[in-house]
């Protein structure tokens, strides 16, 4: 698809992203508005931007992938493929319901675009160095994306794919890690810590980029960085506020997981207006 | 047909088996039928992957590695990881093999296996090596005695648990070309007799009446299918008729073929070399139960660890010979009786 290099419009879709995110939420009554709001800046500059993809076509063989490894903030990912093409809009207000194709958790297997299903924390990884490994074997030129948590970083399999990818010197993979700060049960740092994480990807051989995750020209300049990189793997480590856009959602772990009542929806959407 | 000192075991002829069962079976570890498998795929097709986890040579894997070397990664002892980079890579058209001990490739990377291979029925194949009890003196940690219950639990999951090594490079081979999907195959580390030969029918789902009988049905799989023959043999000759069924493929599970045979015979012994809750024997119970109830007995693992020691010796401290078939088989003939 065309992609949008104008950093404003791109700035747009961030507001309609967060908006669809809260409609959706608060329709479905449940899901995980921290972690879809901190990261859709992410999303906006991967689906708008960075990927080479083709929502008419979405196993068009030509594709970059996009691993969701932290699978709970689909409806960020929801937003992004619907204002993207894949499905229409109107259907981002099925989220969570029966026969939906927009499932709690992503399902690759009921939403055409979606390219593995996850939910499980800490496999996200260890698929896209698959994808990557396989693609590299082939002589292909597509490169393998993979969004994480940062509290998902607590699970040890994300550190034996780190290893691995690290080892396999696989300069197609990129690595985005949301560091927003906060899981379920608190502050990162409190729950398990996890600095400094910067060396820790570094001591396993990756390239290791930081940046600002809501301002929209770091985080694209950051994807390029990633792209001139000729031997290891890249890991954005993207800097972002947990509920980033609704005041009252901004920095609390408890809006992980909560859905927000109608009061708090138009007070949300009136911010992110 | 086959004389065993005056007796008649009759052997299926359709089922083309070894003519040395009875005599001086060749002995050959399951395992070298999976590094045969691969090899055989790898020089057929170019999609055939291979994963190893530091155990690469133990479970014969290696014999693919140095062959195409292009297509064998090893991840080393991170089983979590192997096992979804293997489903990465059928993400982008491959067919990966992980290969691993059982204990670890069914069980440790369990969840893997669960959320994201079967719920996408992803195109995995899963080496369960080292399964049962003999693996011998290696003792409990290593002996895979739950792989077969943790892997037919999950949808989309083909189970096939096969005899001897020909009919484990048969299967690795069917589970990469007649199935997309998911699918785990299980073999020994031990010697065992070769039962089967090249002309013995293989089918996925497909259960092999390997001899017909009419008192008793033993239904078997894996190294006890051999010692279920000899049950066989041994009861015969007192008069009792048993038929052996080799049921390689656990899941999906071949109904018509139980169902049949304990028809036939009213009454039905399993025997495996795992637990027997929820493994194979369990399985042929949910069938039989549901669409025709006889008496049944469980040869195998009862409700225990393994331990060290060596394979024999295992096979016999933990009741999973012909012995143990024999006499399940008599208590099963009492309880058809009364």
């Amino acid at each position: 698809m065309n992609k949008i290099t104008s950093v404003n419009e791109l700035i747009d879709l961030t507001k309609t992203v967060r908006k669809d995110i809260v409609e959706m939420i608060h329709i479905a009554g449940s899901g995980h508005p921290g972690g879809s709001l901190s990261s859709a800046e992410l999303f906006v500059a991967l689906y708008f931007n960075e990927l080479n993809h083709n929502p008419e076509n979405p196993l068009w063989s030509e594709r970059d992938r996009f691993v969701l490894s932290k699978g709970h903030v689909c409806p960020a990912l929801y937003s992004v493929m619907a204002r993207s093409g894949y499905f229409p809009v109107e259907e981002l207000k099925t989220l969570r319901k029966l026969n939906s194709r927009l499932q709690g958790h992503p399902d690759m297997r009921k939403l055409p675009g979606i390219e593995v299903s996850t939910g499980s924390l800490g496999q996200g990884l260890s698929v896209a160095i698959g994808m990557a490994l396989g693609l590299r074997a082939d002589k292909k030129e597509n490169r393998v994306y993979c969004m994480l948590g940062d509290g998902e970083l607590n699970e040890g399999q994300v550190w034996e794919a780190v290893m691995s990818a690290g080892h396999y010197k696989l300069n197609n993979l990129i690595a985005l890690v949301d560091r927003n700060n906060l899981q379920i049960d608190g502050v990162t740092e409190d729950v398990m810590q996890l600095e400094p994480l910067k060396d820790k990807w570094i001591s396993f051989n990756w390239n290791v980029i930081e940046c600002n995750g809501h301002e929209m020209s770091e985080v694209l300049n950051a994807f390029e960085k990633a792209k001139k990189e000729k031997v290891k793997p890249s890991v954005i480590i993207a800097h972002t506020v947990k509920g980033k856009g609704v005041s009252f959602m901004e920095d609390k772990a408890g809006w992980h997981g909560k859905s927000p009542n109608e009061e708090e929806k138009c007070k949300a959407l009136e911010e992110l207006l | 047909m086959q004389s065993t000192g005056g007796i008649i075991v009759k052997l299926n002829p359709e089922m083309h088996l070894s003519e040395k069962i009875f005599s001086k079976p060749e002995m050959i570890p399951s395992r070298y039928g999976y590094g045969e498998g691969l090899v055989e795929l790898g020089e057929k097709r170019n999609d055939v992957v291979v994963l190893g986890a530091d155990l690469t040579a133990s479970v014969c894997a290696n014999w693919f590695q140095e062959k195409f070397p292009e297509r064998f990664f090893q991840l080393g002892i991170a089983e979590q990881n192997m096992t979804n980079v293997a489903a990465g890579l059928s993400l982008v058209g491959k067919i990966p093999f992980v290969s691993t001990y059982g204990v670890f490739s069914t069980g440790r990377a369990w969840d893997q296996i669960r959320t994201t291979i079967c719920y996408a029925k992803l195109n995995v194949k899963i080496g369960s090596a080292h399964g049962g009890i003999s693996v011998g003196p290696d003792g409990a940690t290593h002996q895979a005695l739950e792989d077969i219950a943790l892997m037919r639990v999950l949808p989309n999951m083909t189970v096939v648990v096969p005899s001897d090594s020909i009919e484990s490079r048969k299967a690795t081979v069917a589970v990469a070309e007649k199935i997309i999907g998911p699918a785990m195959v299980r073999f020994g580390r031990e010697k065992v007799p070769v039962i089967t030969t090249e002309k013995t029918p293989f089918e996925l789902g497909k259960a092999q009446v390997l001899v017909e009988g009419k008192d008793v049905s033993i239904i078997a799989c894996g190294a006890e299918v051999y010692y279920s023959l000899l049950a066989a043999k041994k009861l015969e000759e007192e008069g009792i008729s048993v038929e052996v069924i080799n049921l390689h493929t656990i899941k999906p599970i071949d109904k018509k073929t139980i169902i049949a045979s304990a028809k036939k015979t009213g009454a039905v012994v399993t025997a495996e070399e795992h637990q027997v809750m929820a493994g194979m024997g369990s399985s042929v119970a949910e069938v039989l139960v549901q669409n025709y109830p006889v008496h049944m007995q469980f040869v195998g693992i009862q409700n225990r660890f393994g331990g060290s020691g060596n394979p024999d010796e295992l096979m016999n401290e933990f009741n999973l010979t012909e012995k143990a078939i024999i006499n399940a088989v008599k208590k099963v003939l009492d309880l058809k009786k009364n």
